[in-house]
């Protein structure tokens, strides 16, 4: 359980844009990622949180080598697999796997579902001719759909079950992480749990380590072990759910912690205060300096905008517990009210 | 009239909303200077406090009455039934919320209220009253005074509900004039003010922009600057913030809140969104397969829930408490419309259809009856022992 298998060191992705800015043309890029570390153990779940354009879902797509990173290393069972070619690449593919956030643009309408799963079984040569329906029933099973609708179109289906679908060619060629990019944010709450109880089964019985992207902080908090929270193309926090949801340091988890609706106060759990961010997250184009969330800080001070401050342990916190802000502390009155 | 002392009015005072407001709008308009300049600034912190809890405490005719509502589209499959027999009722300064699934006909009966249907293809029965006027029958002509100025929508996706060839000034001074009979200077001034009123920092430069300049968060709030210009009375608002991030949903529920203590409207909020409930509504009504299945007070459907299908949506949110355990899930997916299940519609998912004797559930409609023999708290399920199944099963659950 405690083999690392993943690893992801400084991840950097940087989109260029084009802008004609006259006669002086400088370059400018989105920094979308801006140097993520983080490891993911064989069978672990690690949760990646954080509001839209956080670079979360490109770090997944980075992961799975859908996008080239602009540097750093993804270390894979001991090879970079950040740079190399289509052809080498190949072998990585089948043990790096995604289920995308929306099912309805996720599959080919047309195509049979025979067809999507098999797809992969085929091209990486896992499945004999004439035995693909068969392993494709045997899938559908797996997922909890009824494997004689292996012949369907994906409009057959509701969102909930086009979502195992996608999941079930996500596991057609056995990997051993699958990368799931807000799997269940586009399905309804009874249908959310169905998926989410589904993906734990796979986790559980078949030993899969996840990359969790989700905005949800309860699913979050259901689903993974660990957590880290992007902030602006960067990690702000990260540990145990335990002490990112019980013990959070950085103002930003704080905030993101207290700014999610939950039904306490309705249950006489007397109200919890709430934290109040101001405005909206800078553009990644040309981000703060130093700190990237001193904008809407309100613990803001001149050190922010001038030192970016490092993703490390505090004192205060436990092992593995990091956080990136000058003025990290717990915040006791806010837990005491989560609980 | 004199001026009373001091120590007679302190009521403007105990209200904190309007000075919240000021706070955090003074805060938005100053953000970007201030990190540098403000050496330590204490967090924005808002708290919220329940209000009065009976549907209508008053006792006034509320200002929103729908009775008997059915909405019925023909399509070439059949006719389908997205809303039957639903009756609520809203009076001013109360929030009510109507919870689903997709499908379940909560957009639809509001699209009703507002007219919004496709009057060829649709048709609509029952009863919507509007500050005394009945709107069912209504010319489109007459409707459309209304629409507008008595009651206005705020739309899911703030994106696609602007017009993007328009600026936002344009179209909020648009929204103001269909109305109201003055210059267009006036009616700028009005949309300055109402981009200042929901936040937006600098409302003469943004005045002038257009949809695409605003961030998701800023393009609700001008969507909302849009709909509250004629000071409406009735505010449908739906899934109004699912489309925002949680920090900034946060920001827009509390703007909702805030704009409604200070003008007294009337809001209908549609989501999905349980925990959005417990933070917004005074009232919960619950639909499924276009039926109302429960309804009363937040404290009530929330808290003492007596029916099998919102104990389900309670229990399918994963908790803080809980969090290692299994979810459970409601079961099965929601019914087709054109073919409902005779009887309780929610009987194919429902786990406790064996403790109702004989086949009650798949021969007859449970009737939308009071919980505790009276009350204002109505659940529409056959089970008899509700508040004792619900006591001993389902709450420790829910944690």
């Amino acid at each position: 359980m405690s083999e690392t298998l993943l690893q992801v060191r400084d991840l950097k992705m940087h989109f260029p844009i084009k802008e004609a800015a006259g006669l002086g043309r400088t370059k400018k890029v989105v920094q979308a990622v801006d140097g993520v570390n983080f490891e993911l153990k064989a069978g672990a779940s690690l949760g990646l949180v954080g509001e839209s354009g956080c670079g979360k879902s490109t770090t997944g797509r980075m992961i799975t080598r859908l996008l080239t990173p602009t540097a750093g290393e993804i270390v894979f069972k001991g090879t970079d697999i950040a740079q190399l070619k289509e052809r080498e690449l190949r072998p990585f593919r089948r043990q790096l796997q995604i289920v995308f956030q929306d099912p309805y643009s996720s599959l080919n309408p047309r195509q049979t579902v025979s067809n999507i799963i098999s797809t992969p079984l085929r091209v990486h040569n896992l499945v004999k001719k004439g035995k693909e329906v068969a392993r494709v029933q045997e899938l559908l099973e797996r997922v909890g759909l009824n494997p004689e609708h292996h012949n369907r179109y994906p409009n057959e289906f509701s969102g909930g079950q086009r979502q195992r679908i996608g999941i079930a060619r996500a596991l057609a060629v056995e990997p051993e992480v699958i990368i799931a990019d807000e799997p269940v944010s586009a399905l309804d709450v009874s249908i959310q749990a169905q998926v989410m109880n589904l993906l734990e089964d796979l986790r559980k019985d078949l030993g899969i380590a996840f990359v969790f992207i989700a905005h949800d902080l309860g699913v979050v908090r259901h689903f993974c072990d660990e957590v880290a929270v992007m902030y602006l193309g960067k990690i702000v926090e990260q540990g145990t759910r335990d002490q990112i949801y019980n013990a959070p340091q950085h103002p930003y988890t704080q905030a993101l912690l207290s700014a999610a609706p939950d039904l306490g106060t309705i249950r006489g759990v007397p109200p919890k205060e709430r934290i109040r961010l101001v405005g909206d997250v800078p553009s990644p184009i040309d981000p703060p300096s130093g700190c990237r969330f001193r904008t809407r800080c309100w613990k803001a001070e001149d050190i922010c905008a001038t030192q970016e401050p490092l993703l490390e342990i505090k004192p205060q916190s436990g092992p593995g517990h990091t956080a990136a802000c000058h003025f990290a502390e717990p915040k006791v009155d806010l837990t005491a009210a989560t609980a | 009239m004199s001026t009373p002392a001091p120590e007679d009015r302190p009521a403007p005072q105990d209200r904190l909303a309007p000075e919240d407001r000021k706070d955090t709008m003074a805060e938005s308009a100053a953000t970007p200077a201030a990190a540098t300049t403000d050496a330590k600034r204490g967090p924005s912190i808002a708290t919220r406090e329940r209000r009065e809890s009976s549907i209508n405490p008053s006792g006034e005719t509320p200002y929103l009455v729908v009775e008997d509502l059915a909405v019925k589209f023909p399509t070439a499959d059949g006719l389908v039934s997205a809303v039957n027999g639903l009756s609520y009722s809203v009076p001013l300064g109360r929030t009510l919320a109507i919870v689903g699934e997709s499908g379940s006909g909560k957009s639809v009966s509001s699209m009703a209220v507002m007219g919004l249907h496709d009057r060829k293809r649709t048709r609509i029965t029952g009863s919507i009253r509007l500050g005394g006027d009945e709107l069912v029958g209504l010319p489109e002509n007459d409707l459309m005074k209304i629409r507008g100025d008595a009651m206005a929508m705020v739309f899911q996706d703030p994106q696609s509900s602007l017009h993007p060839l328009y600026t936002i000034g344009n179209q909020i001074v648009e929204a103001y004039r269909v109305h109201h009979k003055v210059s267009k200077d006036a009616a700028k001034k009005r949309a300055l003010e109402m981009l200042d009123l929901v936040g937006i920092p600098n409302p003469q430069r943004r005045f002038g922009q257009y949809p695409h300049e605003f961030s998701g968060g800023m393009r609700q709030r001008a969507m909302i600057a849009m709909s509250l210009v004629n000071d409406p009375k009735l505010v449908i608002a739906d899934e109004p913030t699912t489309a925002l991030d949680v920090t900034v949903q946060a920001q827009i529920l509390d703007l909702l809140n805030n704009l409604q203590k200070e003008f007294g409207s009337a809001i209908v909020m549609i989501t999905h969104d349980l925990g959005v409930v417990a933070e917004m509504a005074d009232d919960v009504l619950v639909m499924y397969a276009g039926r109302c299945v429960e309804y009363g007070t937040a404290e009530d459907v929330l808290a003492n829930p007596r029916m099998p299908y919102t104990w389900g949506l309670l229990e399918s949110i994963p908790t803080v408490s809980a969090a290692n355990e299994r979810l459970r899930p409601i079961k099965g997916l929601p019914p087709s419309l054109l073919d409902l299940p005779a009887g309780c519609s929610f009987r194919p998912r429902c786990p406790y259809v064996d403790r109702v004797k004989g086949e009650l559930c798949s021969i007859e409609l449970p009737e939308l009856m009071p919980v505790d023999g009276a009350g204002a708290h109505t659940s529409r399920c056959h089970l008899h022992d509700k508040a004792s199944i619900y006591a001993a099963e389902v709450a420790p659950r829910l944690g």
